[in-house]
């Protein structure tokens, strides 16, 4: 089962290697991970996606925050935070499929960033079921090239109402 | 940040800050990277610092310095090849739980990623093997990073840590000489408070018909022994103890059941089997005690440990305590009562009775074990043992009876060739008066041999006991039992002369191959409080026993007595 971790470190060197280094030699795997500084200079932002059993992450969890530089961690449950990530996809068009792309991009709510002649250049964000639909819809074209900033997610502040 | 007018260079306030640790000893072994401050280190009256002749000796050492007197360990080395020989030592000391500082050199922060001459990246090499560790940039956080790490070091479930710090750094000026804030939150150091339900953990003890304590090295590293005692007499509970754990609990109490696990004794491992209730304390269902998830399977189980992520890792509990382990007895036992016990004890003064440690003593040979015993009467059972890795580790384990808690050094977690004789000298340098024992065996001894000079140079009494029979002796048992005697590469067709080695860096050292000798042996090696070696030729073929085959369990135990079956 997938689980995503919010986790809060110390923003300075070397806490992404402790902590990815952590998953390599517990011989977990880490779906996707992306970090980011929050409002405090001091602290950075990390979400991880892992692929594991409540045992697994219960460890997951347990050995991150034996490390110095992990201020908090949280299990986020998918029913009760928002999860999103961002896709750039580059893909092929020619002028007989060109407007069934443009159908398609004003459907699933895509951001046109860059139209030539034989090619579309998009940014989608949406969870990562949207985010790998979109990639499967896109894919007859021909996809040129793809940039995904893996998960990031964020609690509701109203845990009851789900 | 508190700070004073005058500047000092990093390499100063190094050393002045190990000296406000209190750090009264230091192991290490300079070079380039590190010179700056080696230079500080020659003007300190209070720190004495130890040249070794191998940078594993110096964390070694350290180690057996730190757990011999409950001490932070401190060792040295330089860049580059100096880090990365301290590699060993500190993963053995973060499988035991032992307090290191290790203080490497590094190449100037401006060559530092240019692959410069001695440059190794010791910060990203070590973070798997350290509790913590930092690659210190400017002078100014020096300070910070010292107390930080110390305080990690020691505080909780301790380990090693690891300080980087570049040559221009260590030359560099600060006048911050002191932390005025830590990064690291209070939980990483402080003593944690107890966490669970005393009341309900004692109920569930004083509920049991047949309760086993089952005490391991955080034992030691809380210095919960009276605890322990205390709540072994009281509960009137049998106590058995892991490697780690040896000396927790004295080994002469009637309570004790010894050591179990692979090589622990027949009794222990079945009280394991026949208890109701099993209390782990301070250790961490290591693979070589409780190798399946049915481990007790008659019990409840119930963990007390400092670290939240042992519980339930390897095996499931029905109780848990998270804490220091001597706050966490101190909470239990008001509630605990002193059930009547007698057929239970009765039962396991039977197992003792019926399985006994067993060995072969007849013929001329001289039988380890039989050795042991005599240094073990003739020691009173007062001297810190150390050990290396193998049969002779076992025997240690098996037939010198441990008393008092920091007198047992033996390579736990990791199984560290190499660690006996370094760890016996940073003993003696902790423990001057003690006699300082380092059993080890022919293959062990070679590993680290270069540091009988550090024994010789500083006229240490070190005692050296040295099994020889010409084997890797562990490696050559598993061969005859379980791979049909095909003895790989597991001889030495050749071995040194170990006596005139010994010589040759000025310690008295005596060979005995005969059983008639042995008393005349263990005479002339602990004779006097100087240093010696005793080589002792033992027969190839004897075995540890008793013996649960890796990927057993309990059920599957091989004494002594078995021996026979097994080889049919």
């Amino acid at each position: 089962m997938k689980h995503t971790l919010s986790i809060l470190v110390n923003n300075h060197p070397g806490v992404m290697s402790h902590v990815s280094g952590l998953f390599t030699r517990r011989g977990y795997n880490i779906d996707s991970i992306a970090v980011g500084v929050t409002d405090n200079q001091e602290v950075s932002s990390m979400t991880i996606v892992l692929n594991g059993d409540d045992f697994v992450v219960g460890q997951v969890k347990n050995q991150l925050l034996k490390l110095p530089d992990v201020l908090k961690v949280q299990d986020m449950a998918y029913a009760s935070s928002v999860q999103r990530e961002l896709v750039l996809v580059s893909f092929s068009i020619n002028e007989s499929n060109r407007s069934e792309a443009l159908t398609i991009c004003n459907g699933f709510d895509v951001k046109i960033l860059e139209m030539t002649e034989d090619s579309l250049l998009i940014e989608f964000s949406g969870n990562s079921r949207q985010v790998t639909n979109i990639i499967a819809v896109l894919k007859p074209f021909g996809i040129r090239e793809i940039s995904r900033t893996g998960q990031i997610a964020i609690a509701y502040r109203n845990q009851n109402a789900v | 940040m508190t700070s004073t007018t005058e500047a000092i260079t990093g390499g100063r306030l190094m050393v002045e800050l190990l000296e406000e640790a209190g750090v009264e000893i230091v192991f290490g072994y300079p070079g380039g990277a590190i010179l700056p401050f080696y230079d500080e280190l020659y003007h300190s009256k209070k720190i004495k610092h130890i040249l070794v002749r191998h940078e594993q000796g110096a964390i070694h050492m350290a180690e057996g310095y730190a757990r011999s007197t409950g001490k932070l360990g401190v060792c040295i080395a330089t860049s580059g090849p100096g880090a990365t020989n301290l590699i060993t030592g500190l993963t053995d000391a973060k499988m035991d739980s032992v307090p290191i500082l290790a203080i490497t050199g590094q190449v100037a922060t401006d060559a530092i990623g240019t692959d410069a001459f001695q440059e190794a990246d010791i910060f990203g090499i070590t973070i798997p093997i350290t509790k913590y560790n930092a690659l210190i940039k400017r002078a100014d956080d020096l300070a910070r990073h010292f107390e930080e790490a110390i305080k990690i070091a020691m505080g909780g479930r301790p380990g090693p840590v690891l300080l980087d710090f570049p040559k221009d750094v260590q030359l560099g000026k600060t006048t911050v000489r002191k932390a005025s804030s830590l990064k690291i939150a209070p939980h990483h150091y402080e003593r944690p408070k107890v966490k669970g339900d005393p009341q309900e953990f004692a109920d569930a003890l004083n509920q049991a018909k047949r309760p086993l304590l089952y005490v391991g090295g955080g034992a030691i590293n809380s210095f919960a022994s009276a605890e322990i005692k205390a709540l072994a007499e009281k509960a009137n509970a049998p106590v058995t103890t892991t490697l780690m754990g040896l000396g927790a609990f004295p080994g002469t109490h009637p309570l004790s059941v010894g050591m179990l696990g692979m090589h622990g004794t027949a009794y222990a491992n079945k009280a394991v089997l026949e208890c109701d209730y099993i209390l782990n304390l301070g250790a961490r269902f290591d693979d070589r005690v409780a190798k399946y998830q049915d481990f007790a399977p008659n019990a409840v189980r119930a963990h007390v440990d400092i670290d939240a992520a042992e519980f339930n890792k390897r095996i499931n509990v029905d109780h848990i305590l998270h804490g220091d382990l001597k706050d966490a007895i101190r909470e239990i036992l008001p509630f605990v009562k002193g059930g009547d016990r007698a057929t239970w004890i009765e039962n396991i003064q039977n197992l003792k009775k019926n399985h006994p440690l067993d060995f072969d003593n007849s013929g001329d040979t001289i039988k380890p074990q039989d050795f042991l015993n005599r240094v073990y009467t003739k020691t009173k059972g007062e001297a810190i043992v150390s050990t290396d890795v193998g049969q002779h580790q076992m025997w240690a384990a098996q037939y010198y009876l441990f008393d008092k808690p920091n007198t047992w050094l033996t390579s736990g977690g990791l199984g560290t060739m190499g660690y006996g004789l370094p760890a016996a000298i940073g003993a003696k340098f902790g423990n001057p008066d003690k006699t300082v024992i380092c059993v080890t065996g022919d293959g062990s001894f070679q590993m680290c041999i270069q540091e009988l000079a550090t024994i010789a140079q500083s006229k240490l009494g070190v005692k050296i006991l040295l099994f020889n029979n010409n084997f890797l002796g562990m490696v050559r048992q598993w061969q005859e039992l379980f791979y049909e005697e095909r003895f790989s590469e597991s001889q030495w067709t050749y071995n040194p002369n170990f006596v005139k080695l010994a010589e040759a860096y000025d310690i008295p050292a005596m060979r005995i191959e005969k059983k008639s000798d042995i008393d005349k042996g263990v005479e002339f090696f602990l004779k006097d409080s100087g240093s010696a070696l005793i080589e002792v030729m033992i027969p190839a073929e004897e075995k540890v026993f008793p013996m649960i085959p890796a990927g057993k369990s309990q059920q599957d135990l091989i004494e002594f007595k078995d021996l026979g079956k097994l080889k049919k």
